[in-house]
């Protein structure tokens, strides 16, 4: 599976990260680089809940390609989300679907950001973001 | 156990060590966390075991486990033997007149739920019940969805700005259609005991049943239900060095009198036919189906445990931590404390930071402690805030867990900040 070039460099930094300090710095880098959403757009429609942190998430269509945007009011999260967009914006619909995202979280060294418990932000994005996709035809 | 002896930092003004718990070996739990890196500032939430509590539990499954009240058999008795004694001693550590006002429920939120739903009857429309802003969502839902099914009112009581319930306010609103009032004795959130003397003589003037959410309460000192003149008190196991599954609930004969049962089935009654049945009154006719037993028999190790302790040590102890911690945290730029805690726990937020990173980075650090809105979310939102962090101690803890909390929240701020 294709692994877009900004996705590859993303991988690149965060496999030579060395401990959490480290970790931490890269990740409030790629979430600073997020585009903030418009006021409209950080409505209750969009929304996810059961996160402890205010998180947004949009769908956008265009012929089979499928775009997301997102933004937390957390800094941490809004790195993970810099990640989560870097790995599936740019896929055509039925490569979105089969796509491992836990699996990414985990080649990043991430993997302890998706824990079961039920105020966990980015376990909550991305059951939206399956959502919207099982909705989307 | 005289601590002075064992701990000089207590016998001295000037802290010449650091404060210790001489009781920390004795909770495996927290020492098998910090051999692995982490420290546990999260009792508030569930408190660590004493190596007797895992003994108990142990010693009931591996010395052969039988259902209680209901077998004549060796094994039956002996179960429902210990089974009873753990009743006998909850009373004794709540100063409960009878062993048989003592009802065992799943958790405190089931025994919250068992009051709202066998007093449900008790309620006409327009009646009253009165709770405090600050109740976790336990003792907050069940009479809410009550309301709801029973059109009745929910008066929210406010607090004052030091986190207490606002008696001058509580005596304009507590009134002749009060029926019920809740309200809990220590905040989960805001670590202060709350003014119940004064707030329960209020209810009791209308003639209200009155309700105590004793969960983070009954850990710290000894609690005397008669005392405290409270219809029902309300707490959990888990939460007191026990198991969990286990929910205590108290009432005072009169009021249990009051309730209808509410779960069926099991050794609750005294005569079934097809048609219709007749129940058990308090306790077992609350006691709907196999209870936790192993649970119930190993909270009476814990019990045991903690009678054999000094209290004055462990409340000494409590405090002193307490003290280091809310020192600690004032010491810090931007750190602000949610109310005034007088025990047990700090909840805080810090001036520029997002309560959600800062637990990422006390956690990638190993620091358990917890953050969000603590099961009381019109609580954080009556402050104002989407959460806080909350640091929570049990008497397991001592001065080098504190130290490493603060060294990581130096940290995490200097990344943050």
């Amino acid at each position: 599976m294709s692994l877009p070039a900004s996705a590859q460099a993303a991988l690149d930094s965060f496999s030579a990260c060395q401990g959490w300090e480290q970790r931490a710095r890269l990740l409030m880098q790629w979430g600073d680089q997020l585009t903030p959403l418009s006021d409209s757009e950080r409505g209750e429609d969009n929304r996810v809940s059961g996160c402890e942190s205010q998180v947004w998430l949009l769908i956008e269509a265009t012929g089979q390609y499928r775009q997301f945007r997102a933004y937390s009011d957390a800094r941490l999260l809004r790195g993970l989300l810099a990640l989560l967009l870097v790995r599936v914006n740019g896929l055509p619909l039925t490569e979105l679907q089969q796509l491992d995202l836990p699996d990414w979280f985990a080649q990043l060294g991430l993997a302890r950001n998706l824990s079961p418990s039920r105020s966990n932000g980015l376990q909550a994005v991305l059951t939206r973001m399956q959502q919207l996709l099982a909705s989307d035809d | 156990m005289d601590i002075a002896a064992l701990n000089p930092s207590y016998g001295l003004d000037c802290l010449p060590m650091p404060i210790q718990s001489p009781w920390r070996a004795d909770f495996p739990g927290i020492l098998a966390l910090e051999a692995e890196g982490q420290t546990y500032l999260d009792s508030a939430a569930t408190a660590q075991k004493p190596q007797a509590m895992l003994d108990a539990l142990l010693g009931y499954y591996a010395g052969g486990a039988a259902n209680v009240h209901r077998a004549q058999h060796v094994p039956g008795e002996r179960a429902t033997r210990a089974f009873e004694a753990t009743r006998e001693q909850v009373a004794r550590w709540l100063n409960a007149a009878d062993a048989q006002q003592i009802i065992f429920t799943r958790s405190a939120t089931e025994a919250f739920n068992l009051l709202a739903y066998g007093l449900e009857q008790q309620f006409q429309p327009g009646d009253e019940i009165v709770i405090s802003a600050l109740e976790h969502h336990a003792n907050l839902l069940p009479w809410q969805q009550l309301a709801l099914r029973r059109q009745l009112k929910l008066v929210v009581l406010p607090l004052d700005s030091h986190g207490l319930i606002d008696l001058a306010q509580a005596a304009q609103l507590i009134g002749p259609r009060t029926r019920l009032l809740t309200a809990s004795q220590l905040s989960n959130v805001l670590g202060s005991w709350q003014p119940l003397a004064s707030l329960l003589a209020l209810a009791q003037a209308q003639g209200a049943l009155t309700v105590v959410d004793g969960s983070q309460g009954v850990v710290h000192g000894r609690h005397d239900v008669q005392a405290l003149g409270c219809d029902f008190y309300v707490c959990s196991s888990h939460k007191l060095y026990g198991p969990d599954g286990v929910g205590l609930l108290y009432g005072r004969t009169h009021a249990l009198e009051q309730l209808a049962h509410w779960q069926f089935g099991g050794e609750m009654l005294l005569h079934t036919d097809y048609r219709s049945a007749s129940f058990r009154p308090a306790s077992l006719g609350f006691e709907a189906g196999t209870p936790p037993i192993a649970a119930v028999i190993a909270l009476g190790a814990s019990l045991d445990y903690l009678t054999s302790l000094d209290a004055r040590a462990v409340s000494a102890h409590e405090a002193a931590l307490h003290t280091e911690l809310l020192s600690g945290l004032q010491q810090r730029q931007g750190v602000h404390l949610l109310g005034t805690p007088n025990v047990a726990l700090a909840s805080f937020v810090v001036e520029g930071v997002h309560h959600a990173d800062l637990a990422h980075l006390l956690s990638e650090q190993g620091i358990a402690v917890r953050a969000g809105h603590h099961c009381a979310m019109p609580l954080l939102q009556g402050l104002g805030l989407n959460g806080a962090l909350r640091v929570s101690l049990g008497l397991y803890n001592d001065a080098a867990d504190l130290q490493r909390f603060f060294s990581a929240l130096d940290q995490a701020l200097e990344l943050l900040q």
